[in-house]
């Protein structure tokens, strides 16, 4: 599999990171290296094998379904670079 | 260097108990170190005044008699992954300009219940994603060594090549690093000094940038197998903000060092002798070969088959994991915003300006592999092939204690020397990769040194929550190496 200039606009727009129409062929180089790199994973006989979802033997904890913390509204959008009453403030998204 | 600045957290622990120095004072002159040091660019905050109120405290207390803590006192350096309350944590991204966390990271509040002092925030690969601390935002990071009769500037690795230099340099006593597939142990190697990655689950992740969530885990880097021993148990501990810590309970690392490893069966992967190995590589596994032998091991061949596969399956998962993760930065909730046509366009932009070329690399690789007709292809087939890693080690362990190997492929090299090809990069990280993939302990020694006069490490590896089984080990393999030698203190003129 390859990727053409089309296909990495495509996956940037995905990833929405801005590339420049001129950055396209090389940057389809530079992935098509990686990716070419990591086809030799098909030798790999996993007929059978169950993908790794859990590093660690182990089960996800449960716990009661309660609020046990919160009241950091104030805190949340301290970083924000932009916010209005305790709310993440957006460009107009609706008309 | 003062003489404050030579001692291992061991040594200043029984210094501070003997009322020889205060917090105070040790403090001072690592504040000292790091301000003689900032040629070499290992922290992008210091917080002098912030270490300075945390030792008065410690001596405080020290002086009402509440010493028993594991770290009381002692200054160390914080990779600046770890979110830290009220400190600029950054990442080492142009996206996560100003930001200010609310909160601090477990692992080093941790730290700080354990009465450690933090001296600032040392520089990394940007989001942790490099193997010689090349990508950060704020400028490369030197290794303080430097290969004999030659002024070229040395990288440290990466991606805790802050914490390597400075705990190199003898600005910090211990530093804290993330290891995700590689980034504590390969520096350590190039550093000189100890790295630890301990197993996946024993450190909490919360509060640490988040780049591959299944395969990061935090640990100590320190000059001294000890010195590690004492920081991860400082640092360890289950964690309920953290849905993969392990709910067991943290040994007592320091107490494995007992100096005995008669009749423990040590692995050899056959391998990890890769086509062309560097001959002073090679030559540097046969004496920790020859070293752990003599102490009354058993040298066990044993094969990992799989091996050659984990560094492409790796570079999958990991881009994947931090595609989704990094989906976040979009100029809304913090640092950066460009503003656009639009959110979209916002979003966009943004991120074209907040992340590197690295970054974007490995973003636009994560899409790609878990985009529609795609995902079954690469990620799900990487997946299957880290369990097939993962049952390489299990089956390997069925017979063995740990493993030794090489940490890195070669020792330190020139900044400029291999960041123009991204494949070359990632062959750094060949002997750590596998051992992150099945999410065990793995620890960097300093062992020997290269022709060219630079560090060059050993690693260990062990089986899960078996850290103390390699830690032995590796305090032998410390012994018997009796590496004393300083890099010159060139950056200090």
């Amino acid at each position: 599999m390859s990727l053409d200039k089309t296909t990495v606009a495509k996956v940037a727009n995905l990833a929405r990171i801005r590339i420049e129409e001129k950055d396209l062929d090389s940057l389809a180089n530079e992935l098509n290296n990686i990716l070419g790199w990591v086809e030799q994973l098909g030798e790999v006989d996993t007929d059978g094998v169950a993908p790794m979802t859990s590093v660690a033997d182990m089960q996800l904890r449960w716990r009661e379904d309660k609020v046990s913390d919160g009241g950091y509204g104030e805190d949340i959008v301290a970083n924000a670079p932009t916010s209005e009453d305790g709310f993440f403030a957006v460009p107009k998204v609706i008309e | 260097m003062s003489e404050l600045t030579k001692l291992t957290i061991a040594g200043a622990r029984d210094g501070l108990a003997k009322g020889d120095f205060t917090s105070v004072e040790l403090t001072e002159a690592h504040l000292k170190s790091m301000d003689a040091g900032q040629t070499l660019n290992a922290f992008i905050t210091q917080t002098p005044e912030k270490a300075l109120t945390a030792a008065a405290k410690s001596d405080e207390r020290r002086a009402s008699g509440d010493n028993a803590r594991l770290m009381e006192g002692i200054p160390v350096a914080v990779k600046d992954l770890f979110c830290t309350k009220d400190t600029l944590t950054t990442a080492a991204s142009h996206i996560l300009d100003g930001f200010t966390p609310r909160y601090e990271s477990t692992v080093s509040q941790n730290l700080w219940d354990q009465g450690a002092v933090m001296l600032g925030k040392t520089n990394l690969d940007e989001f942790a994603m490099g193997s010689s601390n090349e990508t950060s935002y704020h400028g490369n990071v030197i290794n303080p060594w430097r290969r004999n009769g030659d002024d070229t500037a040395i990288v440290p690795g990466g991606s805790s090549g802050g914490s390597a230099s400075a705990v190199a340099a003898h600005m910090a006593m211990a530093a804290t690093g993330t290891d995700t597939g590689g980034s504590i142990r390969q520096p350590a190697s190039f550093a000189g000094i100890v790295g630890m990655k301990p197993t996946y689950g024993r450190c909490s992740r919360w509060g640490v940038v988040a780049f591959a969530s299944s395969l990061d885990q935090a640990g100590p880097m320190t000059r001294s197998v000890q010195d590690a021993a004492i920081m991860l148990e400082a640092m360890a501990g289950f964690d309920a903000k953290d849905s993969t810590s392990v709910d067991m309970a943290v040994p007592r690392f320091e107490q494995a060092l007992s100096g005995d490893i008669r009749g423990l069966k040590i692995g050899i992967p056959q391998e990890y002798r890769i086509d062309g190995l560097n001959a002073e590589i090679a030559a540097l596994w046969d004496q920790g070969i020859v070293w752990l032998k003599e102490a009354g091991a058993e040298i066990v061949d044993i094969s990992l088959p799989h091996t050659k596969y984990a560094l492409p399956a790796y570079y999958i998962i990991a881009p994947a994991e931090a595609s989704s993760n990094l989906a976040r930065y979009d100029g809304v909730r913090y640092g950066l915003r460009v503003e656009g046509d639009g959110l979209d366009d916002m979003y966009a932009r943004t991120r074209a300006k907040g992340f590197g070329a690295e970054v974007k690399r490995r973003l636009l690789i994560g899409t790609y592999v878990l985009s529609a007709g795609y995902y079954d292809a690469y990620y799900l087939k990487a997946q299957k092939v880290r369990t097939r890693i993962a049952d390489d080690f299990k089956q390997a362990f069925g017979k063995i204690d740990c493993i030794l190997t090489p940490t890195a492929p070669s020792a330190a090299f020139g900044a400029g020397e291999k960041s123009g090809d991204p494949l070359e990069m990632y062959l750094n990280d060949v002997f750590t990769v596998p051992a992150s993939l099945a999410g065990l302990p793995g620890i960097s020694v300093p062992a020997g040194m290269s022709e060219t006069g630079l560090p060059l490490g050993l690693q260990l590896l062990g089986k899960p929550f078996d850290e103390e089984t390699i830690i032995r080990t590796a305090g032998v393999l410390e012994q018997a190496a009796n590496m004393t030698i300083q890099p010159t203190e060139w950056w200090r003129s």
